[in-house]
């Protein structure tokens, strides 16, 4: 067992942990944060995505124990209360789902990914960062899975909001076309 | 997964000081946690090695000294690695996923363990895993393991077929990169491709490393001149290991002849593949598909594929000759 | 209108399975037997009993009480006979999930282990012809002479096809969590494709009457057919539950899933085609092997579709089965349909070449009038139309038939196309409609599984009810909520769809509230062959020297009746599509025969197709009016998406690189060798 501290979207927690717990049951299983999808276990899916210190990681493979004095971001994390990320509006208008299940983190892969800058695999130039084309986001979101097929969705729904500088369909109008 | 001490170090010399039998050095925790909750790796102590302030990347003579702990994103991203590195950066982002990259360390990512299928499985028998009880894979399934250097010609108790998984490792391979590692003995420097082993009669060494031996930096000689790239193949377009890939330089004289070439493999053997003969072969020949094809088949000469992964030594061959023709001038 | 529950989705508050918070929750961990077939000859739990945080461990050493009728796969801890490698043979309960794993170390199970026989081959001394196939065809069919046909075509095929075996791998592992209470009664939060039969699968395993078993499931991720059968996850939450006394969670790990959760069985297919100088056929023959386990008879019906598609004077389809010491297949993605048009349809395609004819032109000549099979009229058949709008908006007119001349740096680059078809079927359900608080109720206990079930059935109750979706709120994934069928064979829509509209009409007379039971509507369908179609159009790249193949370009245009919701059906068929895709190029579980075992059992081994994998797929639909399927005049769309892509990416390959690949996937290394 150890005693960590970390803050989880935004309020610090400190608890005692098996030093074999993932930083993913610590989510869901001790801190009620179920928003986490545990898809595989062994970062080969990606639905376990959140953002450490503001970059996307697979919380399955990440010790709870090893993230003493970090800050984590959850997909209940990503807007307020209220509100909708842009990208979370953006799967809702795009139909960018459709079981869900891997949408936790495709939606914070993306958050993360929009905050990278530098080349990809497919980035024919190296020397410049290149602009996120739907080719570049296809190959940057290829650590989420989606067996349900929304890919075609996602890449809309993403390419949306990164051509919007991060700020894609206004919170309101999804959020009243979500009911 | 059974119970285990966890500790994070404070600097290089606290970590190798906490070193005792049963511990196992921590970096982004991609491979070894994933392997831990496989049952295939079984610490009882792990010591954090990831805050030990081997984070950076900073110019060293012309060439680079990079972190054991820098993660694999930020070494592909950096400014000097995408300008004087582009194999590099390439063969680095080529590899896993955006999320594992931001995760995985540089001296992980050299130490990750074969993707081997029965390796990963501990109700199966494998000598890398489990010494002398025999290599299931060389009768099963084979199609993604080793062409070269491998021990199935050995007897029962030695034989192993496993690639190594790393792309990164490929490329350096190919760099002549110097592998810096401090241990209970001091430290010393490895040239790649040496770090790795091929499988011999112990097949469950990896590495040349020793009991608590810790890799502290990676550092890069001047660039090469010329073109250089990293290719790989697999069936699903991202996000998987290689079935091959190729980390690969070459620099043309005025008249048409090579004047240096580098040439390592991935995905064909236990270590990173340096296709020295195929380098030598070509070196001083004219740049040219048909000597493409001949320093590739030199090299492939002393492939020896199994069933069902004879396919990689076209494949390797094939990808060679292509590659060699985009990087002419 | 968009997705009802979407912003539960996108925020992480929709409660999966596992997710339901309860106090004093035990874990639960199946443990899983390393043989494919023997005998546990002696069980020791005391050194796992030892274990910090253990509960209880349920094995066969002390045979928990179930029902008399628990079906094979979910009656646990019974015996000590071994029917395959993975087969669950024991559980541990702990505190902690992390104790429950650690644990299974410390449990000692002996075997004797016995020679097993896990490989499908076209020669197997055990093949047999079942009774029936899936889910009640006939398994052999044969109409006028096929030695005559064969014998006087001017153009033939004769090939064999083959398809590995493939796993479902819906992104959320199948899980449950079960709560007894006081008085003996079961909850089980469960990952399923029914509620309904869920419960009564569970009650009946339990023994006990359905009416004590509650099943509520409002998400589910994903199941594509794995979810349509009771899993033993679920009992072995129920068992753990019980011997604990507490609520106890179950969630099976990636590589559990491989084993237990079903797939689709491997096929060798054998076609025989024959056709005149015009094309037309003059016989079919499609003979299949596929397998099943020693536990439970499953034979998937991969010939049906040939009794379906073409027409031909003489017409044969057999299917022969194996009981082999494998895991039992099952459901996946169009079971029958998907394997058995990669076959029909590359042998198509190979007659069309053979005969110089383009494949779209070969398909029309031989539409049928009426179902070959069984000489019924079609309620609607719309193929022609389909292979037109797709020839139309991929612009396949001026395509050159030549095999391996186009090429872009180093990309060869083919096109090709194939049909589509899935049945349009229902199955008795049971709905009612209320007056709420100045909006309706519906309820039923229908499964969203990602379909969208919960927004389409809101539509059809707003049709209805002739008022606005908004004032429609529809309750489903409850067994508690009237019985109703699976989310499977593409029926779920048609059959929840005849019910709420049944309900809503009822409730429209009453005036406050009205319930209705398709049964009696279900067993009158008949006089019809009602069927969906399609045509999938696809451009593929393929690089010579790698072997690497990339799809640029993937277009679906199907007919399926009236489409509920434009959103919901685009989605559902390109997801289909994508998976058809993952088919072609990279699915394949692979059987370890020395192990007798399925080998690749993660994400990163069983390859399903990545983001980066899907560029431009798009799915249209033709208008179609059928007035003999169901109040909607729909047809379901969950399926047929998949049928035909990976038949369709074959045929562009071959148009590419003038290689045929019969053997899926199509893999660097058959492209290579």
């Amino acid at each position: 067992m150890g005693e960590i501290t970390l803050r989880v979207n935004g309020t610090p927690r400190s608890l005692n942990v098996d030093s074999r717990t993932s930083l993913l049951d610590l989510l869901r299983e001790h801190l009620g944060l179920t928003g986490s999808k545990k898809g595989c276990d062994h970062g080969q899916c990606g639905a376990c995505t959140v953002l450490i210190d503001g970059r996307r990681a697979n919380s399955c493979l990440a010790l709870a124990v090893a993230q003493d004095g970090c800050d984590v971001t959850t997909v209940e994390g990503l807007a307020g209360e209220e509100t909708l990320h842009p990208l979370q509006a953006a799967f809702i208008e795009r139909d960018a789902f459709q079981c869900g299940y891997c949408t936790p983190g495709q939606l914070c892969s993306a958050a993360g990914m929009l905050d990278e800058a530098g080349p990809s695999a497919v980035t024919e130039d190296l020397a410049s960062d290149p602009a996120l084309t739907a080719e570049e986001i296809r190959e940057r979101m290829s650590g989420n899975l989606c067996r349900c097929g929304a890919y075609v969705n996602i890449v809309a729904a993403v390419s949306e909001v990164a051509a919007a500088g991060g700020r894609a369909a206004s919170d309101t109008a999804a959020a009243g076309a979500s009911r | 997964m059974r119970p285990f001490e966890y500790a994070r170090a404070r600097d290089t010399g606290d970590a190798v000081a906490r070193f005792r039998a049963g511990t196992m050095y921590l970096g982004g925790g991609t491979n070894l946690v994933d392997l831990m909750r496989l049952g295939v790796a079984e610490p009882d102590y792990l010591v954090d090695v990831s805050r030990l302030g081997a984070d950076q990347i900073e110019p060293s003579g012309d060439g680079l000294l990079i972190g054991a702990a820098v993660r694999n994103s930020d070494l592909a991203a950096h400014p000097l690695v995408r300008e004087g590195y582009p194999m590099l950066a390439r063969a680095v982002l080529a590899g896993a996923s955006g999320q594992v990259r931001n995760m995985a360390t540089v001296g992980g990512n050299l130490l990750q363990r074969t993707r081997c299928s029965y390796f990963q499985d501990v109700s199966k028998p494998c000598n890398k895993r489990q010494p002398g009880s025999g290599c299931p894979a060389i009768s099963g399934d084979h199609h993604s393991l080793a062409i070269l250097g491998h021990s199935a010609g050995l007897n029962e108790a030695a034989q192993c077929v496993a690639t190594h998984p790393s792309d990164m490792a490929v490329a350096l391979a190919a760099l002549d990169a110097l592998v810096h590692i401090t241990g209970p003995d001091g430290s010393r420097v490895v040239v790649m491709p040496g770090l790795h082993r091929l499988p011999g009669d112990e097949p469950d060494r990896d590495t040349v490393l020793r009991p608590g031996d810790l890799i502290t930096a990676v550092e890069l000689p001047p660039p090469l001149p010329g073109r250089s790239t990293y290719r790989k193949v697999r069936e699903r377009a991202s996000f998987a290991f290689a079935l091959v890939s190729l980390a690969a330089a070459l620099d043309v004289n005025g008249d048409g002849t090579v004047r240096g070439c580098r040439l390592a493999l991935g995905g064909v053997a236990h270590v990173p593949w340096r296709a020295a003969r195929a380098e030598r072969t070509l070196t001083g020949a004219p740049a040219t598909a048909e000597e493409f094809t001949r320093a590739a088949d030199a090299e492939l000469a002393e492939a020896e594929p199994l069933p069902r992964n004879g396919y990689k030594v076209t494949l390797a061959r094939n990808l060679i000759v292509a590659t060699l023709q985009e990087l002419l001038p | 209108m968009n997705r009802i529950e979407g912003r539960d989705k996108v925020t992480g508050h929709a409660r999966y399975a596992y997710e339901y918070p309860a106090d004093d929750v035990a874990y639960a961990y199946p443990v899983q037997s390393p043989v494919a077939r023997g005998t546990i000859t002696s069980f020791d739990a005391l050194g796992a009993l030892a274990m910090p945080g253990v509960i209880a461990v349920l094995s066969s050493a002390e045979p928990p009480e179930l029902g008399p009728d628990a079906s094979p796969e979910l009656a646990l801890f019974q015996g000590r006979e071994v029917a395959y490698h993975g087969q669950i043979v024991a559980a541990i309960v702990a505190e902690t999930l992390e104790a429950a794993r650690a644990a299974e170390k410390e449990l000692r199970i002996s075997y004797q282990a016995e020679p097993h026989d896990v490989r499908l081959r076209p020669d197997h001394p055990g093949l047999y012809a079942p009774d029936h196939v899936n889910p009640n065809f006939p398994t052999d069919t044969e109409q006028g002479d096929v030695t005559a046909g064969l014998a006087a075509a001017a153009f033939s095929v004769d090939a064999t096809y083959t398809t590995p075996a493939m796993h479902n791998n819906p992104m959320e592992p199948h899980a449950a969590m079960a709560v007894w209470d006081s008085a003996g009664a079961l909850t089980i939060y469960d990952s399923t494709q029914g509620p309904s039969a869920d419960r009564d699968t569970i009650a009946q395993a339990l023994g006990l009457p359905p009416e004590r078993v509650r099943v509520v499931s409002p998400h589910v991720g994903g199941g594509f057919g794995s979810k349509g059968t009771t899993r033993p996850h679920a009992i072995v939450a129920a068992l753990a539950a019980r011997a604990a006394c507490r609520p106890v969670k179950v969630a099976l790990t990636r590589q559990q899933m491989f084993d237990v959760t079903g797939y689709r069985t491997p096929t060798i297919q054998r076609l025989r085609l024959g056709a005149d100088g015009d094309g037309r056929l003059t016989a079919l023959v499609h003979d299949v092997v596929e397998q099943s386990s020693t536990l439970v008879e499953f034979a998937e019906q991969t010939a049906t579709p040939s009794r379906v598609m073409y027409a031909a004077p003489a017409l044969r389809t057999t299917h022969r089965l194996v009981r082999l010491d494998v895991p039992t297949p099952s459901w996946m993605r169009a079971p029958g349909e998907c394997p058995g048009m990669f076959a029909l349809e590359s042998a198509i395609d190979e007659l069309a070449i053979a005969a110089g004819l383009d494949p779209v032109e070969l398909r029309i000549r031989n539409e049928p009038g009426t179902e070959p099979e069984s000489g019924l009229p079609f309620s609607s058949r719309n193929l022609v139309g389909c292979l037109h709008e797709g020839a139309r908006r991929f612009g396949w007119e001026h395509r050159d038939p030549r095999p391996g001349i186009r090429r872009e740096g180093r990309w060869l680059i083919g096109t090709g196309v194939a049909a589509s078809t899935y049945p349009a079927r229902r199955r008795p359900s049971q709905a009612t409609a209320t007056v709420h608080n100045g909006g309706f109720v519906v309820r039923i206990a229908a499964a969203d599984i990602g379909t969208g079930a919960r927004t389409a059935l809101t539509r059809i109750a707003a049709q209805a009810l002739d008022t606005s979706a908004d004032r429609v709120r529809v309750e489903l994934g409850d067994s508690a909520l009237p019985a109703a069928s699976l989310a499977g064979g593409s029926m779920g829509t048609s059959s929840w769809g005849s019910a709420v509209v049944k309900a809503c009409e009822a409730m429209r007379k009453d005036g406050q509230t009205g319930h209705a039971d398709t049964t009696e509507d279900v067993n009158a369908d008949g006089g019809f062959a009602r069927h969906a179609f399609g045509a999938q159009f696809v451009e593929v790249r393929v690089d010579p020297l790698t072997g690497e193949v990339r799809v640029p370009r993937l277009l679906g245009v199907f007919a399926v009746g009236r489409v509920i919701d434009e959103t919901l059906a685009r989605s559902q068929l390109i997801g289909g599509m994508t998976m058809g895709l993952g088919m072609a190029l990279m699915e394949e579980t692979v059987m370890d025969e020395g192990s007798g075992s399925f080998l690749n059992h993660d994400l990163a081994q069983y390859h399903i197709a990545a983001c980066a994998d899907v560029q431009d797929i798009d799915a249209a639909w033709i208008s179609e009016e059928d007035a003999h399927l169901n109040p909607m005049g729909a047809k379901g769309i969950g399926e047929i998406g998949i049928v035909g892509t990976a038949a369709a990416v074959a045929n562009a390959v071959y148009h590419a690189t003038g290689r045929r690949v019969r053997d899926l996937p199509i893999t660097p290394a058959k492209l290579l060798d």
